[in-house]
């Protein structure tokens, strides 16, 4: 077989935060290094974070400190996150903020000159380092730059199909160009996983088409394991309206920013929702919460800045009650609260995003918002210091990866997490690369394979096509594996994707391989499929309910499952198989912080 | 609500092609992309277009629609009659990879050849000190969202082929104009700016500067004051003679 083959010691797939800091850091450690992303170069997801960097580098709040931000994470996920990769990443988070001025990164300032932190919620202080609402653009743009100084090989416009191993260790990944559609392998003994999420699998998300859920998929098939997958993010706030722009994010710096959520019959309603884990530290009356935004000390977080999980929960229970807004959504007003001035400073870019897709004018009118799909806080199980999955040489950073947020993810501990564990993935994908001196050829029968289950679709006749697939899959997770979550609802979720895997296996694409969205979506859809399996089944598994995990017939947390993790791999049969793991056990150390003050 | 548009879409590839006719339905409040979407769901699967965000953040979706530059998700079919025919053609200077898809490399290799930041070290603290108003000069140009619009619409390399040797694109004359006006960096970029990127191309006619959809001053904010600098540098009598006799640093 005629096939492009190149030699690595660390090939990196995804260019986003993750993968484009664990490249420059396995290229600073000697390694030959190369990245292949699906998009264009300084296109993927990343680019679509808008509030910020969380880091405790106390520029705005003197008492801000690793051990805060270490908190404020486990909280927020519910106590399930690995406590030694909240840890990590609390300590390390504002380094890596530095390191990005160091290569061209232009934050915001304070009145000192120092990088300003804004609000957001769950976050006990100011923490998050920020660019107007456009940070993932000056994160993505400033590693690209970066990249590009390094002169790292970026294979843009590329997908990775599989990972290739050898008695069960990596040797490297096959893929094909988009453009033309020829194959292309990378011979390595280090592949780190940096693909993002899994969105694309639900109907209304802000998500981009990359988030198939191939990294996670890729991982499971290499024998990799995955954690954490019931637990999903929606975001509490995304458009409503027009159809068309349904899910788009909109920034939770509105709500830093001071801007609330009300219903219909313009209560601020939030109060109504505020959980026992949080009362203490949340605000009772309008009076409070809105004292908070300048004097932090005396008074409570407003409950608008609650983590995501309880606020998206909170307006899916005020549209269910009859008191949203004509679209389904409920209003987030600033436009009441801030100056014009105030807000197109702060907010350009959802200032430009309203006006321009929805006619609405944000400085004067309330935005009208609902939950979308946002982010998966499941994903390949790793070593928390380097990012190792269980096949030798696989490593996996950033959303792909799983056990940093625990149950729900913190706003702005996204960012940081690219930061934090993609230059540790770089770090220990190169050591162990560098370790291997005799390289393992690839086989090319497994070439071969890999060649003939990529053009499989083209070799059917007469097959279903593969958009009506996809629109199946994301009204079926939708409607069953959703933010609010029941055992039978879940269980026809899983006869339904058993059904679309068949569907997909007899899926046929019109054209010829030159950048064929068809054909490429054909190959992304077992991944999505894959991936929705392991949310349904983990979820139907997890009797309780607890931050990105809604059960209506389990509504309560539950003592047994907050040590207890569950974990998906790939059984012989091809099918998903379910473990229960017992919860990695805090040190005493570290569980004092839990002990102080809140 | 919903209606039957009318749309002519380029289908072809590097050997040739021509506008083909559909007939696609469009509802309310919907974008040009979300037509080629229904447009690849129902009638053409194999329709190629770059996408991601879909949300005006990262310039993907660039095409000329009725022979303007505009990103296909900013740009709602509320703005043209029921009765229009839409034409969607790919972007005209760079070369046609298929239908919507173009080959942008160009751009990347310019990306590629500009002298990488270099800063001054850090305060004995840890920290850079930048003032606000001095980070909102380059904070300006770091908006941009790279959808190459702007390198789409420039004459100078828009029909003249033989240009982009010498000439960056709009894009990158304001990259190096936000590494002039960075507080931090030490290089200088002057005379690369106008030997290597070709800055004396740039006649101003701030046609970039109008197709921008992050609304960047491309010319007045950036261009003019980087072609300020390189004149200061080069033709000002005073700079010139102190920089030959060694009195005035080269700076």
């Amino acid at each position: 077989m005629e096939l492009e083959q190149h030699e690595y010691d660390v090939v990196v797939v995804g260019a986003g935060g993750a993968g484009l800091r664990a490249a420059i850091e396995a290229h600073e450690s000697g390694a030959r290094t190369a990245v292949v992303c699906k998009s264009l170069l300084g296109k993927a997801h990343t680019v679509m974070a808008e509030g910020g960097i969380a880091a405790a580098m106390a520029n705005t709040y003197p008492e801000d400190n690793w051990r805060v931000h270490f908190r404020d994470t486990m909280r927020g996920g519910k106590m399930l996150n690995h406590w030694r990769m909240a840890q990590l990443h609390a300590q390390e988070a504002p380094d890596r903020v530095r390191e990005l001025e160091d290569w061209g990164a232009l934050f915001d300032r304070t009145p000192d000159g120092l990088i300003s932190q804004r609000d957001f919620g769950g976050h006990r202080y100011a923490r998050l380092a920020h660019v107007g609402d456009r940070t993932g653009l000056e994160l993505i743009r400033t590693l690209q730059q970066r990249t590009v100084a390094l002169g790292i090989d970026v294979y843009m416009e590329c997908t990775v199909t599989r990972l290739l191993t050898d008695n069960g260790e990596i040797t490297g990944a096959f893929g094909y160009w988009r453009e033309s559609g020829r194959f292309v392998a990378w011979q390595a003994p280090s592949v780190v996983l940096a693909t993002g999420g899994i969105g694309k699998s639900y109907k209304v998300t802000s998500n981009s088409w990359e988030y198939t859920g191939d990294g996670h998929s890729l991982a499971l098939q290499a024998g990799a394991t995955l954690v954490n997958m019931e637990f999903v993010q929606f975001h509490p706030t995304g458009m409503v309206w027009p159809p068309s722009v349904r899910g788009i994010l909109v920034t939770e710096s509105v709500r830093g920013d001071g801007g609330i959520l009300k219903n219909s019959a313009g209560n601020r309603f939030m109060f109504d929702y505020i959980p026992d884990f949080f009362r203490k530290e949340t605000a009772e009356t309008e009076a409070e919460a809105d004292r908070w935004y300048e004097d932090k000390k005396n008074n409570r977080r407003p409950p608008e800045l609650l983590p995501r999980d309880e606020v998206a929960r909170a307006i899916n229970s005020e549209v269910k009650a009859g008191r949203g807004t004509p679209h389904g959504g409920v209003f987030l007003d600033i436009a009441s609260r801030r100056s014009p001035e105030y807000i197109r400073k702060r907010l350009p870019s959802m200032y430009h995003q309203f006006k321009e897709l929805a006619e609405v004018d944000i400085t004067a009118e309330a935005m009208e918002v609902g939950p979308t799909c946002h982010y998966v806080m499941g994903g390949v199980e790793v070593d928390p210091d380097t990012e190792a999955a269980r096949v030798p040489g696989l490593f996996a950073a950033g959303e792909v990866a799983g056990g940093m947020h625990g149950s729900n993810r913190l706003g702005g501990n996204s960012l940081s997490d690219l930061l934090v564990f993609g230059r540790r993935a770089g770090l220990a994908a190169a050591e162990h690369a560098l370790k291997r001196i005799d390289r393992t050829h690839l086989r090319e029968d497994a070439l071969a394979d890999a060649a003939r289950a990529a053009l499989a679709p083209f070799d059917r006749e007469g097959g279903e096509n593969p958009y009506t697939v996809q629109h199946d899959l994301q009204q079926t997770m939708h409607d069953l594996v959703g933010i609010i979550r029941t055992e039978p609802e879940m269980e026809q979720a899983l006869e339904r994707i058993a059904a679309l895997k068949e569907r997909v296996a007899n899926l046929s694409v019109e054209g010829h391989r030159q950048y064929n969205p068809g054909w490429h979506l054909a190959l992304d859809l077992p991944h999505m499929l894959v991936v929705g399996e392991c949310i349904a089944r983990a979820a139907l598994e997890r009797q309780e309910s607890r931050g990105g995990h809604t059960r209506d017939d389990f509504p309560a947390t539950d003592a047994e499952w907050a040590r207890t993790n569950l974990v998906c791999s790939r059984a012989p049969d091809g099918s998903v198989a379910l473990t229960r793991q017992p919860l990695p056990r805090m040190p005493a150390e570290l569980a004092e912080i839990f002990e102080e003050s809140a | 609500m919903s209606y039957a548009g009318r749309f002519r879409v380029w289908r072809g590839d590097v050997t040739g092609g021509d506008l083909e006719d559909f007939t696609v339905e469009v509802n309310e409040g919907e974008v040009v992309l979300d037509v080629i979407h229904r447009l690849q769901a129902t009638q053409a699967g194999d329709l190629a277009v770059r996408w991601n965000c879909k949300a005006g953040k990262c310039g993907s979706c660039g095409a000329e629609i009725n022979g303007r530059p505009r990103l296909m998700c900013m740009t709602r079919m509320s703005t043209f009659g029921e009765a229009d025919t839409v034409t969607i053609t790919p972007l005209r200077t760079f070369p046609v990879v298929r239908d919507l898809v173009t080959d942008v490399s160009y751009n990347y290799e310019k990306a590629a050849q500009i002298p990488a930041f270099s800063p001054r070290p850090r305060d004995a603290d840890g920290n850079y000190r930048m003032q606000q108003v001095d980070v909102e000069r380059s904070q300006e140009f770091r908006k941009c969202i790279e959808c190459f619009l702007c390198q789409d619409t420039c004459h100078v390399i828009r029909d003249h082929e033989g240009n982009k040797a010498a000439f960056a694109g709009p894009r990158f004359l304001i990259r190096l104009a936000e590494l002039d006006m960075h507080p931090l960096d030490t290089t200088d970029r002057r005379d690369a700016a106008q030997d290597e990127f070709g800055l004396g191309y740039c006649n101003i006619t701030k046609c970039c500067s109008e197709v921008c959809p992050e609304g960047i001053h491309l010319t007045d904010n950036g261009i003019i004051p980087l072609k300020e600098r390189v004149v200061d540098r080069r033709f000002d009598p005073l700079t010139w003679l102190g920089s030959k006799i060694g009195r005035r640093p080269r700076d």
